[in-house]
């Protein structure tokens, strides 16, 4: 009982938020919108006891991704209302489709059931059932190349991320650290022989 | 009692939001962005649900995939706006043909 009361609470707030993210005058409302959808998604998580992602939603989504958008937010300098032209005069399209999405979601998953025998609801796990240990188990096994590709990914993007957005101002005095490294006493002193000029 | 489609109708509703969302936000990139986040969470939902019901965790070892995927794409989306800011100082869609596409 206390477990559906807290279903339909937070997957209120879950919808709310994600109305508010897609309305929100202002692009930081909208991210911090989104942040309070992830962190109602990780808690909806949480009942159905997987514990491992809600985590991982949290400190990958909300604490990176969400912490990445709202920097590139709040530094792009943005007109916001000539972005939000054209907003109203698409609002009943954009609502119309929505509603044909729910409508018919509705129907597949609610009335017709899929069409097939889902599983109800499902027995609690025991208490001293490890969901992070059994993901690991099968993450370091089963989908061990998987997950090196997976690093490589994120690799990938960490060297285009720098790439794409490093540049060379003209202008700026930097380090040239191959420069220094090269650097030898015989191209910094120079010994010069002078004669004598006076005779102590 | 929450069952198998409570989860998948509320996965449902969520999507359906951020496909609105694409419609009313087309001009700011950024929006575009969260929208595609917003989707990706309600597919995710989808993954966590039908693993737990099933009682088969290769579904969330597949979202645990999915959010590096994300991550990755999110992190060089936002790297190419940037990029495109800097360049047109603007991130309206409607500006954005060079490519006469």
């Amino acid at each position: 009982m206390l477990v559906t009361i807290l279903f339909y609470a937070f997957s209120a707030v879950l919808v709310g938020a994600a109305l508010g993210v897609i309305v929100a005058r202002n692009p930081v409302h909208a991210v911090l919108f989104l942040v309070l959808c992830f962190f109602n998604a990780a808690v909806l998580w949480l009942l159905i006891e997987a514990e491992f992602l809600a985590i991982v939603l949290v400190l990958v989504y909300v604490g990176a991704v969400m912490v990445l958008f709202l920097f590139v937010v709040m530094m792009l300098d943005i007109n916001i209302e000539k972005l939000r032209e054209g907003f109203a005069r698409h609002a009943p399209l954009g609502a119309l489709i929505a509603l044909i999405v729910i409508v018919e979601l509705y129907y597949v998953l609610w009335v017709r059931r899929l069409g097939v025998e889902l599983p109800g609801s499902t027995a609690p796990l025991p208490d001293n059932h490890s969901n992070t240990a059994e993901i690991g188990a099968v993450l370091y096994t089963e989908y061990v190349y998987p997950f090196q590709l997976a690093a490589i990914v994120l690799l990938i993007a960490i060297v285009a991320a720098i790439a794409l957005t490093m540049r060379r101002r003209a202008g700026i005095r930097v380090q040239d650290i191959a420069r220094q490294v090269a650097a030898r006493p015989e191209g910094r002193i120079r010994i010069v022989h002078m004669p004598v000029e006076r005779e102590p | 009692m929450i069952t198998l489609s409570h989860y998948l109708l509320l996965a449902g509703i969520l999507f359906a939001i951020a496909v609105a969302g694409i419609f009313l936000n087309r001009r700011n990139v950024i929006l575009l962005l969260m929208c595609i986040e917003l989707m990706l969470l309600a597919v995710n939902f989808n993954f966590v649900a039908f693993s737990r019901f099933l009682g088969d965790l290769d579904g969330q070892v597949f979202v645990f995939f999915i959010l590096t995927v994300a991550a990755a794409e999110a992190a060089i989306g936002l790297a190419i706006l940037v990029v495109l800011f800097r360049q047109r100082q603007s991130i309206n869609v409607e500006e954005l043909d060079t490519m006469r596409g």
